[in-house]
């Protein structure tokens, strides 16, 4: 049967399981539009074509399924590129749907026409550039095949206005939507083996559990490999609930604001066996003091990233999850009890974060919030953050005991990102609490989108962690460029009133009391809060490992200002 | 330095993606060839990188990332053959004209070309015997010069045969026919 280009693309999208899709339409994409209607999808209007892309990306993160974002061409699509480049940092699976001039254009500088293939080429797993009706499907097919297989990550397709309108049969060739992808070789015998020769024989071994966990399902499989070889879990930012944090191997997060038990177990481990995390440089600080005494073990699905950062001695390539399922039966089973009694120790004098016994001297301080909106929520919320200082404290002090419930933009460290991928997290669990927990910087990048949350009725609660500040920024000029604060004091509307104006409800806090009877009141309160919580404005996120400087050697938190109650 | 041979489909832009994930990963192209193979549809690369060990894997599994890449060979440490062919445009008078000539004869080079004041020299061999012709012209005086990089072959029937790990790629015929990016 003939159908057009645009009928053949929503088709193609239900024959994908899309139920929803998050876009803004535009000339070069009004045939799809109008198409649109006669199908079972629910369209997101957005506000600003980056939050189609951050919706997408929350939608995927939420769910492990594929995020669908769709926009015109030029503006449209260039406004697109920073959620792609999110996503493809992130390995977060996205399909985005462009529409293009028509095709006898291409080139001429036509009106709202952009080199879009071209301008996402290193930022996607692969794009396409779609000419022709017949091309559609067959496309969409493959482009949601290359996304959701292997390393996840965003796929683009630019599909020309004339493809959109011009006829074609509709039926997709069977060969290819059951084609599949063939699996990689999975690692011989003799790796197998040396890697569990390392693991049994070492005494003070490490698992580093990354977002790689979350992306191949394998919580349960990583939980019952470190109970059986008792090997302690340390975790990546992204790799946050891969291991419940209330799981007694669990010891909480490495790195640049890692703990630092954590980092001294890593510089102190004699093995290290590394689970779907690349080393990225916010985790490993300098790279010639790195973890100077561990041999390690490297289980991960994309084999360019065995060695990139950081040499391993063994690198098993292959999803993570068929990866630990080999391993798990072969396992020494271990006792690795002196080895947990050592980091206990190290915790034992370097656990400051158990504010529960801080002097409460009335000042609202960032991780009074988060704590506090940890206990209320019972710890059971999806929580979105943006980048910053609030994402270092929502990490620290939100213990996050399931997988896929904590959402932020790790690699690419994209502000505005939480409140639109909050939204995408929220259509995609209706039934999930979801929290933002967002500074005043990024909130005011993408706080557009609070008039899609209000069109689409949804139940979203916004911690605004509000001190003023650019807070990270300003805090790196406090520590590295002698307190000049150049351009991070802010300025920022009453956001009470702001989402008033939005028809949404706001609070404000502004002492430590008010806190959890805040949390509370917007947890009743159907429909979207957002809460302004007027925190310390010169507050630091401790401890911390200046780019670039040894993992063990961290900057802690001062002694005056532990004073003052807010830590330590 | 490390030779890949890259067997990538035919699309626009291929030669983009290619060069644009060396670009992005920092990794130098000493010389990249492409043109057709004897298969529709598919074209043959012929890169040198100045890449080692395991950088040299690197290269070869970020080259397995792109769709369009169909065969993947590090043909630097499998017997191969490698060519690279020259036209180098020498300038000549009439006392040095035979000299040229004969050295071009040594180098079993051929002359394509005799003007009153040039010669055009085409040279196929490996790179080292194609630069030592370069030396020894150029005391004469080269006024251009044209290389195509080095092309490489794996000797014996084993060609076609690859130690890379599988991939869906090698099934060409069922990739869409949507088209790529242009160049």
């Amino acid at each position: 049967m003939q159908k057009t280009g645009a009928q053949i693309l929503w088709e193609s999208l239900v024959r994908e399981g899309v139920d929803v899709v998050f876009g803004y339409p535009g000339g070069a994409i009004l045939p799809a539009y109008d198409a649109m209607l006669d199908y079972p999808i629910r369209h997101v209007l957005v506000r600003h074509e980056q939050g189609a892309t951050h919706m997408a990306d929350g939608y995927a993160r939420a769910t492990g399924r594929v995020g669908v974002a769709i926009a015109t061409s030029g503006p449209g699509a260039t406004n697109m590129v920073t959620g792609i480049a999110t996503a493809m940092m992130d390995s977060s699976p996205l399909v985005c749907i462009t529409g293009q001039v028509g095709s006898r254009l291409i080139g001429s500088d036509a009106f709202q026409e952009t080199d879009i293939t071209g301008i996402t080429l290193p930022i996607t797993k692969h794009n396409y550039l779609v000419t022709r009706a017949s091309d559609v499907a067959p496309t969409i097919a493959a482009a949601f095949d290359l996304a959701r297989s292997g390393r996840p990550g965003p796929v683009l397709i630019d599909i020309t206005k004339d493809a959109q309108q011009g006829s074609s049969e509709s039926g997709v060739p069977a060969d290819l939507r059951r084609r599949g992808r063939q699996p990689d070789q999975l690692p011989g015998h003799d790796l197998i083996d040396a890697a569990l020769k390392l693991i049994g024989g070492a005494e003070r071994p490490l698992i580093l559990a990354g977002h790689g966990i979350l992306l191949s399902g394998a919580s349960d499989l990583v939980r019952r490999f470190a109970e059986r070889a008792d090997v302690p879990v340390a975790m990546t930012l992204l790799g946050i609930g891969g291991i419940p944090a209330s799981h007694p191997l669990n010891l909480g997060m490495m790195g640049m604001h890692g703990e630092p038990w954590v980092n001294q177990a890593i510089q102190e481990a004699d093995l290290l066996i590394a689970i779907g995390m690349r080393f990225d440089d916010r985790v490993t600080g300098n790279l010639k003091t790195y973890a100077p005494r561990a041999k390690k073990i490297h289980l991960e699905i994309d084999p360019a990233e065995i060695n990139k950062n950081v040499p391993v001695d063994v690198g098993l390539v292959g999803d993570v999850s068929e990866l630990v399922a080999r391993l798990l039966p072969h396992v020494p089973e271990g006792d690795r009890s002196a080895w947990r009694s050592h980091i206990d120790a190290l915790k034992g004098t370097a656990a400051v974060r158990d504010i529960q016994t801080l002097p409460d001297n009335g000042h609202l301080y960032a991780a009074h919030v988060l704590h506090d909106l940890w206990r209320e929520t019972g710890g059971n919320a999806v929580v979105v953050t943006d980048v910053g200082q609030h994402q270092m404290w929502e990490a620290q002090y939100y213990h996050h005991d399931a997988p896929r419930s904590l959402i932020t933009s790790g690699g690419l460290g994209t502000m505005g990102f939480a409140l639109p991928a909050a939204i995408g997290a929220k259509v995609a669990r209706p039934d999930a609490e979801v929290w933002v927990v967002v500074g005043d910087g990024g909130f005011q990048m993408t706080l557009c989108e609070l008039a899609t949350i209000a069109q689409e009725n949804l139940d979203i609660n916004v911690a605004v962690i509000n001190n003023g500040y650019l807070g990270m920024v300003r805090q790196w000029q406090e520590f590295f460029y002698e307190r000049r604060y150049a351009a991070t004091p802010l300025a920022s509307p009453d956001f009470v009133t702001l989402a008033e104006a939005y028809g949404l409800r706001g609070m404000r806090v502004t002492e430590r009391a008010g806190v959890r009877p805040a949390v509370a009141a917007a947890r009743a309160h159907r429909g979207t809060v957002v809460i302004d919580f007027r925190v310390e404005q010169e507050d630091t996120v401790y401890p911390m490992v200046p780019a670039g400087g040894d993992l063990h050697r961290m900057i802690r938190r001062p002694p005056v200002l532990a004073e003052t109650g807010a830590d330590a | 330095m490390t030779i890949f041979t890259v067997d990538v489909e035919d699309t626009p832009g291929v030669l983009t993606r290619v060069a644009s994930l060396f670009r992005r990963r920092a990794f130098n192209i000493d010389s990249l060839t492409v043109g057709r193979t004897a298969s529709p549809g598919l074209s043959r690369m012929t890169i040198v990188v100045d890449a080692e060990g395991d950088a040299a894997r690197r290269v070869e599994a970020h080259l397995y990332k792109l769709v369009n890449v169909v065969r993947v060979e590090n043909v630097t440490t499998r017997p191969a053959v490698l060519r690279d062919l020259a036209m180098i445009k020498v300038a000549t008078t009439a006392e040095t004209r035979a000299q040229i000539m004969q050295l071009a004869d040594v180098f079993r080079a051929r002359v394509l070309d005799v003007s009153p004041d040039s010669l055009v020299i085409e040279i196929t061999g490996t790179e080292d015997k194609v630069d030592g012709l370069v030396d020894v012209l150029r005391p004469y005086g080269l006024l251009e010069m044209a290389r195509t990089g080095q092309l490489a072959m794996c000797r014996g029937t084993g060609a076609a045969a690859t130690t890379a790990r599988p991939s869906r790629r090698t099934e060409v015929e069922a990739e869409p026919a949507a088209f790529a990016a242009s160049v």
